[in-house]
């Protein structure tokens, strides 16, 4: 009877105990837990593990004259070319280069025999269009008019080079030897028109750390704006005294005949919007200092960086996009201290008159001898003159590097749009990998933030932008791959877009912040009383349990 | 409803949809103004070839209370579409952010105001742009817009980016579409509300870090001009400050152009300002003077009231000027006294101009009492129920005209409408227009838009009972206990001239011309605010979910505590113990050999 009641008790002390583990707990679990969608961990892994392929198309048109008729039948169709480099432990590079040979037509035969190498180079082009990515080269005899004496390679305007062939070729070697000398210069004219491992170890700059980089390399990929899918052009007129000088400047029709062009070719990298303002008693934030022998006010290069902030502030901040803005000023010094020159470190005046800020934009000062008349003076700017020291800055800023090409090359002149073909291919290569390294980098780091944190919220909206911003990545990682530049630059601009606002979105910020004595300050209240007399009862089992055995022992002896 | 709708469209002139005939557009677009407009006639700048200009002015007022009113007009025109195919994007005299924000959220009017405290109609007359206190906002967006409310959020948060100001505030809870208070000021057909938006936010408070991104805006920033007198110190230290920006596209005639019109209103204190003496100087108020004008400007004026002053038997003003101009301002011939700044001699020889008012008299007469006025309180007591009474006065003494109000209550006050009542000389006086629209807990306000009569002399007293809900203890403001603000009401009004009614004016005009009202000068627009409200809601203790959650876990631990215990513990018999007695009497027993007892 005794033994009866005690069991009772014992059971339902066990029951208790059991639903309140097997409901309680996940009860409790289920109703504090934050909302985590669920986000492609592995993917993500996977491309924290970065290994780049880019493919380059090279085709190789050998010209009349410049193979032996032997030759020309033994010659291979396409011939593959790979290098791999580590960059770090997480970052490969790969590149492949797929050189495709044949020999001319009879109308690139006709074009190659034009007087210069820039009108071959036009008339080449009319007759095929290469895609963007890709390298033409046409391999000339050594005999050839085309090239100007002393030069083996031309660039052009488009994606097509003109190669003089060397001297061994005519004398009867093996076609092995002759490829294998046409391919150094091969290797060089690619570095030139497409890109070259230092461009982009410059741009995987977002993921791998600048140890081994030279001072120079890295003030150069620093000057250029880091890749973005827009940017704001402004050009800002500094009047600091109208009651001196009335300035006009025909600033629209400037941009559309210097700037336009060049914005336009570049359209499929990024979009501009481009805008213009004149600024009244805007001041620089140095006082100009009087030189004697010159007879004008100089702003030594030392003073140059303390220019730009006092400006800054009346710039105005673009209210309509969040892209950076690049800046570009024309100072016009009021007439107490005219003219005005900058100096570099040697106390030589610039002839430019000008200086940029690295990703920020550049500065001109523009003196104008308004002297007698009565104020104030209309002055009509040349925007020739402007646009002529802007535009080469803009081209710096945007990362259209101008290295200089080595011994033996000549580069055509750029055209109207200020850009050629294989420049623009070139930048695209970079941005791409820079978009792709920077696009990563944000997507892993995200993930590592939403894995450490557990209290954020991942709301399905974040979880889509993730999976979609992995998704173009992959896709841009293949097109490079495949070797097809465009759609790479389109969907690495599209995964960068689509990881930035996966990663600034509002909703992360509202995290769910408990500190533990809080939490514990509001549980102990109900979690004690409740489990203290379960917890109790059920040691007190435990220890008859373990007596038991002990009694059942005593009774058998 | 249609009828009404027709009646209100007879009365209010702003919401006329034709803007073809220029002289209608332009006395239309020129509904609040100024002594600008007016005077554009006789000295407009030589036209220019430049396609923008940039006008500056300074109203310098005496209040009859003897405070001293101050209205800075900036004026930056420019014959530009933002709207059309082409991208407008090379700025001269227009600030560049505000031209983004026009062109990006294709804005067609943009009214933005901020305002410390509140203008007393009452004792200083009409202000030249009324504005509520905290900051205002109403934007007619164009009718390319597809998703309105969206363009109005974003909107809201550059605008705050721009001045600075906790616009970012603004969201469904406290944004209305009026159907007929805010119509266009510009040119344009559009009146379809559904363009429009409109959000007050009484509690901003207006500082300096709002007035400096309002002077960047200037062409000639604070450096030269008129606004070099804009010391945020001396502004500050008011009764009442207001700054305000006004875009809108109006009538070049050929062609569009938009209008920018930066204002600043400010009311200095005889007492705490101007130390108790009626003297009132440039350098006293803004302890700066003036010594050039913005060189950008084409006109650049300083004007000072000299209506009730005309022989200077009141004040006297010098450096005396001989340039006078008269103007019709909201209804009421006034006489200016001008200050070109842009003649040199007019700063004379110390080429500073510091314009001084000295008071003759200590007191300074009559103030004509404002024909329209408003005020508003909460009546009732608990923290229940309560009622909003909304006061109008007619002071015209025999002209009835009809007034439109406006109330954007937030929801957390439910409105009782049927308890709507609409009282003037003691009869039920029925609004033959309203428009309704019911709050939505925590999504939107509620919306009552009234078109009223006002007999003449009267005070017309609309009253409206509301419950005040409970909120969410997240949606306290962080200082609940100060209470809770209620937008100020805005009554829109055609108001009968004064100068139409004072019969001393036909005496100055030949009498072929006064026998009829003539018909500009009739009735003026005016639109009025009234106080804020300040509304305590029922306030917990916020310490409280701890309480609760401590208290209800107690309980339930009790609770379960003893249903435990009864549910686990074993009952047995228990021996009964032998007692105290008992056992003694047995030791006893023991003692003596006698057998024990059981």
């Amino acid at each position: 009877m005794v033994w009866a009641e005690r069991h009772r008790g014992r059971l339902a002390a066990l029951a208790i105990a059991a639903v309140v583990i097997a409901v309680g707990v996940p009860l409790w679990w289920k109703t504090t837990e934050t909302y985590r969608a669920w986000l492609p961990v592995a993917q993500i892994n996977e491309l924290a593990q970065l290994q780049l392929q880019l493919s380059v198309e090279v085709e190789v048109v050998f010209s009349k004259g410049t193979l032996t008729a032997e030759h020309q039948k033994k010659i291979p169709p396409s011939n593959t070319r790979q290098e791999e480099h580590v960059v770090d432990e997480t970052t490969r590079l790969r590149y492949r280069y797929e050189t495709r040979y044949r020999t001319a037509t009879i109308m690139e035969e006709d074009a190659l025999n034009q007087s210069t190498a820039a009108e071959a180079d036009i008339s080449l082009h009319m007759l095929s269009e290469s895609p963007s990515g890709s390298v033409v080269i046409y391999v000339v005899p050594e005999s050839s008019t085309v090239l100007p004496e002393g030069v083996s390679v031309y660039v052009g305007q488009r994606r097509t080079a003109l190669l003089r062939a060397g001297g061994q070729m005519r004398v009867a070697v093996a076609l092995k030897e002759v490829l294998a000398s046409l391919e150094t210069w091969i290797k060089q004219v690619l570095q030139v028109m497409s890109f070259s491992h230092g461009d982009i170890t410059a741009a995987l700059s977002d993921r791998v750390r600048p140890g081994d980089r030279s001072r120079e390399g890295l003030a150069d990929s620093m000057r250029a704006f880091k890749s973005s899918p827009g940017y704001e052009i402004t050009f800002s007129l500094l009047n600091p005294d109208p009651t001196s000088h009335l300035l006009h400047w025909d600033v629209e029709a400037a941009i559309s005949s210097y700037i336009q062009p060049l914005l336009s070719k570049m359209a499929p990298v990024a979009n501009f919007s481009i805008d213009s303002q004149i600024l009244y008693y805007a001041v620089l934030g140095v006082n100009p200092r009087y030189d004697p022998t010159l007879n004008a006010y100089t702003l030594n290069a030392d003073s140059l960086s303390h220019v730009i902030n006092p400006v800054e502030a009346r710039l105005g901040s673009s209210a309509a996009s969040s892209n950076p803005v690049l800046n570009f000023l024309l100072y016009v010094p009021d007439s107490r201290h005219s003219p005005l020159h900058i100096t570099d470190h040697r106390r030589h005046t610039v002839p430019s008159n000008a200086f940029s800020s690295p990703r920020w934009g550049g500065i001109m000062v523009y003196n104008v001898n308004a002297s007698g008349t009565e104020l104030p003076v209309d002055v009509h700017i040349d925007m020739r003159r402007v646009m002529g020291v802007f535009l080469p800055q803009l081209r710096l800023m945007l990362g259209v590097q101008s290295a200089a090409p080595p011994p033996g090359f000549l580069i055509g002149p750029c055209g109207n749009a200020g850009l050629a073909d294989w420049e623009l291919d070139r930048l695209m290569w970079t941005r791409s990998v820079e978009n792709v390294a920077t696009a990563t980098t944000t997507i892993t780091s995200l993930a590592q933030l939403l894995d450490q944190i557990g209290n954020i919220v991942i709301n399905d909206n974040i979880a889509e932008q993730v999976s979609s911003a992995v998704a173009s990545l992959q896709l841009a990682v293949g097109q490079l791959e495949v070797g097809n530049l465009g759609l790479a630059m389109q969907y690495s601009k599209e995964a960068i877009l689509q990881s930035e606002r996966a990663f600034f979105d509002p909703s992360l910020l509202h995290l769910l912040y408990f500190p533990d004595d809080q939490k514990f300050a509001i549980y102990i209240p109900l979690f004690l009383p409740m489990c203290v007399p379960i917890l109790l009862s059920l040691l007190k089992m435990a220890s008859e349990v373990r007596q038991r055995p002990g009694q059942g022992q005593a009774k058998k002896d | 409803m249609n009828v009404a709708e027709t009646v209100f469209i007879d009365n209010v002139p702003t919401t006329e949809t034709d803007a073809s005939p220029p002289s209608v557009t332009e006395q239309k677009a020129d509904e609040a103004d100024h002594v600008l407009d007016t005077m554009q006639t006789q000295d407009f700048p030589p036209p220019s070839t430049a396609k923008d200009q940039f006008q500056e002015e300074l109203v310098i007022k005496p209040l009859h209370s003897g405070d001293i009113y101050a209205s800075f007009q900036f004026r930056t025109q420019w014959d530009t579409d933002f709207l059309l195919g082409s991208k407008v994007s090379h700025y001269r005299l227009f600030p560049k952010s505000l031209g983004q924000v026009i062109s990006k959220f294709s804005v067609r009017e943009l009214h933005i105001s901020f305002t410390q405290g509140y203008w007393r109609t009452m004792q200083w007359g009409q202000p030249f742009l009324p504005s509520p206190p905290g900051a205002e906002l109403w934007v007619w967006f164009q009718d390319t817009v597809t998703d309105v409310d969206l363009a109005w959020k974003e909107l809201t948060n550059v605008l705050s980016g721009i001045f600075c100001a906790s616009l970012n505030f603004i969201d469904s809870t406290n944004t209305v579409q009026p159907s007929a208070s805010f119509k266009p000021l510009g040119v344009g057909n559009v009146t379809d509300q559904r363009f429009l938006r409109y959000a007050v936010l009484p509690r901003e408070i207006v500082c300096t870090e709002n007035l400096t991104p309002w002077k960047k805006l200037l062409p000639c920033g604070s450096k030269a001009g008129l606004a070099v007198l804009m010391k945020s110190e001396k502004l500050f230290h008011s009764s009442f400050h207001s700054q305000a920006l006004h875009i809108r596209p109006v009538c070049k005639c050929k062609s569009t152009s938009w209008e920018l019109r930066q204002t600043l209103n400010v009311v200095f204190d005889l007492h705490t300002s101007g130390q108790g003496k009626r003297e009132w100087s440039l350098f006293k108020m803004f302890s700066r003077t003036l010594t050039e004008a913005c060189p950008l400007a084409s006109s650049s004026k300083v004007y000072v009231d000299i209506t009730d002053n005309p022989q200077g038997e009141l004040f006297e003003l010098s450096p005396a000027t001989p340039l006078v101009s008269q103007a019709v301002v909201l209804g009421d011939g006034r006489t200016y006294s001008v200050y070109d700044l842009t003649d040199h001699a007019t700063f004379g020889q110390t080429h500073s101009l510091n314009v001084l008012l000295r008071w003759r008299a200590a007191e300074s007469g009559e103030m004509l009492r404002p024909l329209l006025h408003g005020e508003r309180y909460v009546a009732g007591y608990g923290l229940q129920t309560g009622e909003i009474h909304t006061l109008v006065y007619n002071n015209h003494p025999y002209r009835a005209f009809p007034v439109l109000l406006l109330d954007t209550v937030p929801w957390y006050l439910r409105l009782y409408i049927h308890t709507l009542t609409v009282t003037s000389k003691g009869r039920d006086n029925k609004p033959s227009y309203i428009h309704y629209q019911p709050s939505k807990d925590r999504l939107q306000p509620h919306l009552l838009e009234m078109l009223i009569q006002l007999p003449p002399n009267s005070v017309t007293e609309v009253t409206v009972q509301f419950e005040r809900a409970l909120l969410k203890w997240t949606e306290y403001t962080p200082d609940p206990n100060h209470g809770f603000y209620v937008g100020s009401s805005v009554i829109s009004a055609l108001v009968p001239s004064v100068v139409a009614m004072d019969t001393n004016n036909t005496q100055e005009r030949p009498l072929f011309s006064s026998f009829f009202p003539c018909k500009e000068e009739s009735t003026y627009f005016m639109r009025i605010y009234t106080e804020p409200l300040l509304v305590n809601l029922p306030t917990p203790d916020f310490s409280m979910p701890y309480n609760v959650i401590c208290l209800t876990c107690t309980v339930v631990a009790v609770g379960y505590g003893s249903l435990y215990n009864l549910l686990t513990r074993t009952f047995q018999v228990e021996e009964p113990s032998q007692g105290l007695a008992k056992r003694l009497a047995n030791i006893i027993r023991r003692l003596r050999g006698v057998p024990l007892l059981t």
